[in-house]
């Protein structure tokens, strides 16, 4: 079977280098093909960068807490784009202070996201969920 | 390691010739005599005769060409993302030395299949992808092209899990060539082979489709398109051979009457520390053309984007003198400056020209505020360190002060993010043997490294004044 494509990438005006080079050594030795796109990574580039690879998923990263005006809008413009069916995912931290996950979790959701992590979730809490969303 | 090499230049207008001796490492003549597109073969015949060589030595000599005569080679890039697979279609075709008529991304219409038409490209690059990536678009636009009703050489470089299944849309008529990904992977850009394999279609069919095999009886063959000469003449000048040191980063400017070229060679990267690079990585041997700056032809595209004010400012003239001159140079592209008055305006719309041309082919740099605080963000390459920047092309030769021209290429005051060369050394093409020297490079790099440089040593402008 062939490996899945991920694009992976931090949204926005972060520049945290160093959990997206974990990610894309994790998820290469977990076996997928990592379109790692790193950081600074604007809406545009994710949706191209899905579009050319035809990828299976895309793997959002935000470690500032400005990721609810940078993500905002990335489903609508896959939709445009023809892949609004993509599977995405989205993690860090994702808002400033300690607000309730719940009510970030269900903020995300609604902004088009498949699931949503808290931060210091490590590689192998999601990656079995990430084998069977994908149907692996 | 001796004897004659004469190497020819079949231009639009002009078939220049250079016959160099390489044991001796100099330029034996230099001679040029008008295109005859009807029968390329006259037009170069009076060109070599003007060389003065007799007859035994002009028999004996090697004789390589290269030739931008009946329309240059004109392509079509089709990619799949603008700013990804399309836009690196269009890097590999300039690279090729073509003018590239247009660039079209994702699924071609029946409004773009009239335009290639009505176009009509000596080649079509088509890719879109990355390899293992995308496979639909780059199907249904191989089966657009294949409704094409003329055939058209077409050069497969998408995605190359489908390449073959691509190859095998277009009917027999057709031929098509499978060449490497022009993009592998996102960030990744490969256009060296696909080059290579569009100037192996340029030698092996076009120079047929165009008549210019007439050629044939008096050389060896047409190698490549003369841009594609001048880019690797860059490229010798820049990387040396194994015997000789290059001169390092260095940039080309060609100003036309209806174009202009800049071909760059460096890797571009960051010259400063703390600098993060967006955007698609860009070719070491990277050309552009720009269709709307020159300086007869499209002298009145280059006055929109100057702006007719700032250019009778710069002139000191009229807005009106500086339109009309304008619409005269235009309808007139064969019309030389007179006065000093007009030499001077020729002068400052080359500048112009070369200002523009650079700006788009440099990279920029912007400042992007974060919560970590400052970032720098880098875009397309950063030629400020470049040392060298040479002029070449009939404008710049002929004009009264190559460096006033030239000096549009360096830093701008008024654009102090955008990464041009701070402060080179300017060079001029004098005795126009770029792209004669591209040509030799092929079979004697050695040789035609000492002759490019020593004729351009003898054409050293004065360093910039900061």
């Amino acid at each position: 079977m062939e490996a899945k494509t991920l694009v992976l990438g931090v949204i926005g005006a972060d520049v945290h280098a160093v959990g997206n080079k974990i990610l894309e050594i994790a998820l290469t030795e977990a076996g997928f093909n990592v379109v790692n796109l790193g950081v600074l990574v604007s809406q545009k580039e994710f949706v191209e960068a899905a579009l050319e690879t035809d990828a299976d998923a895309i793997l959002v990263s935000s470690l500032y807490g400005h990721a609810e005006i940078d993500a905002r809008g990335l489903r609508e413009a896959l939709i445009e784009a023809g892949i609004g069916d993509i599977l995405m995912y989205i993690g860090g931290y994702l808002v400033v202070g300690n607000q309730d996950w719940s009510e970030v979790e269900a903020k995300f959701k609604q902004l088009g996201f498949d699931r949503v992590y808290p931060p210091s979730t490590l590689p192998e809490d999601f990656i079995p969920t990430l084998r069977e969303d994908l149907g692996m | 390691m001796s004897g004659s090499w004469v190497l020819v230049d079949i231009g639009s207008t002009f078939t220049k010739v250079t016959a160099v001796d390489i044991g001796q490492r100099r330029i034996l003549a230099q001679s040029s005599a008008p295109t005859t597109i009807e029968d390329v073969s006259i037009g170069l015949r009076n060109a070599l005769q003007g060389l003065g060589l007799d007859a035994e030595q002009l028999r004996q000599a090697r004789k390589l060409a290269c030739s931008s005569a009946a329309g240059g080679l004109r392509m079509v890039a089709i990619g799949l993302v603008q700013d990804l697979t399309a836009k690196a279609a269009r890097l590999a075709a300039l690279g090729a030395g073509a003018r590239v008529l247009s660039t079209y991304s994702f699924q071609l219409t029946e409004a773009d299949r009239e335009e290639i038409i009505e176009l009509q490209p000596d080649i079509i690059l088509l890719a879109g992808g990355t390899d293992g990536g995308n496979r639909e678009n780059i199907l249904h636009n191989a089966k657009v092209l294949a409704s094409l009703p003329n055939p058209v050489p077409v050069v497969i470089a998408g995605n190359r899990s489908v390449a073959q299944e691509v190859a095998a849309c277009f009917p027999p008529e057709f031929s098509t060539y499978i060449a490497p990904n022009v993009m592998p992977q996102i960030g990744q850009l490969q256009v060296d082979p696909a080059r290579e394999v569009i100037r192996r279609v340029f030698m092996e069919k076009i120079i047929y489709a165009k008549g210019l095999d007439k050629a044939g009886r008096w050389i060896e063959g047409i190698f490549m398109p003369t841009p594609a000469a001048v880019l690797r003449a860059g490229q010798l000048l820049s990387q040396g051979t194994a015997a000789r040191k290059g001169w390092g980063d260095l940039l080309i400017v060609d100003v036309g009457g209806a174009t202009t070229d800049v071909h760059s060679l460096g890797k571009g990267l960051p010259t400063r520390a703390g600098v993060v690079v967006r955007g698609l990585p860009e070719p070491y041997a990277k050309r552009t053309v720009e269709g709307d700056l020159g300086v007869r032809v499209s002298v009145l595209s280059l006055m929109e984007t100057v702006g007719p004010d700032v250019l009778a400012q710069e002139v000191n003239w009229t807005r009106e003198e500086v339109e009309s001159r304008a619409e005269l140079l235009h309808a007139h592209p064969d019309t030389l400056p007179e006065s000093d008055e007009e030499w001077h305006f020729d002068r400052v719309l080359a500048r112009l020209a070369v200002a523009h041309a650079v700006s788009r082919h440099v990279g920029r740099l912007s400042e992007l505020y974060t919560p970590a605080g400052l970032v720098w963000v880098q875009e397309g390459k950063d030629l400020s360190s470049v040392a060298t920047v040479i002029g070449t092309g009939g404008v710049l030769v002929r004009s009264h002060d190559p460096l006033a021209v030239l000096e549009g290429a360096g830093k701008q005051g008024d654009a102090p993010l955008e990464l041009r060369p701070e402060d080179p050394l300017f060079f001029l093409d004098g005795s126009y043997i770029l792209a004669s020297m591209g040509l030799l490079a092929q079979e004697e790099p050695d040789a035609a490294f000492d002759i490019l440089t020593d004729s351009l040593s003898n054409y050293k402008l004065a360093r910039r004044e900061q």
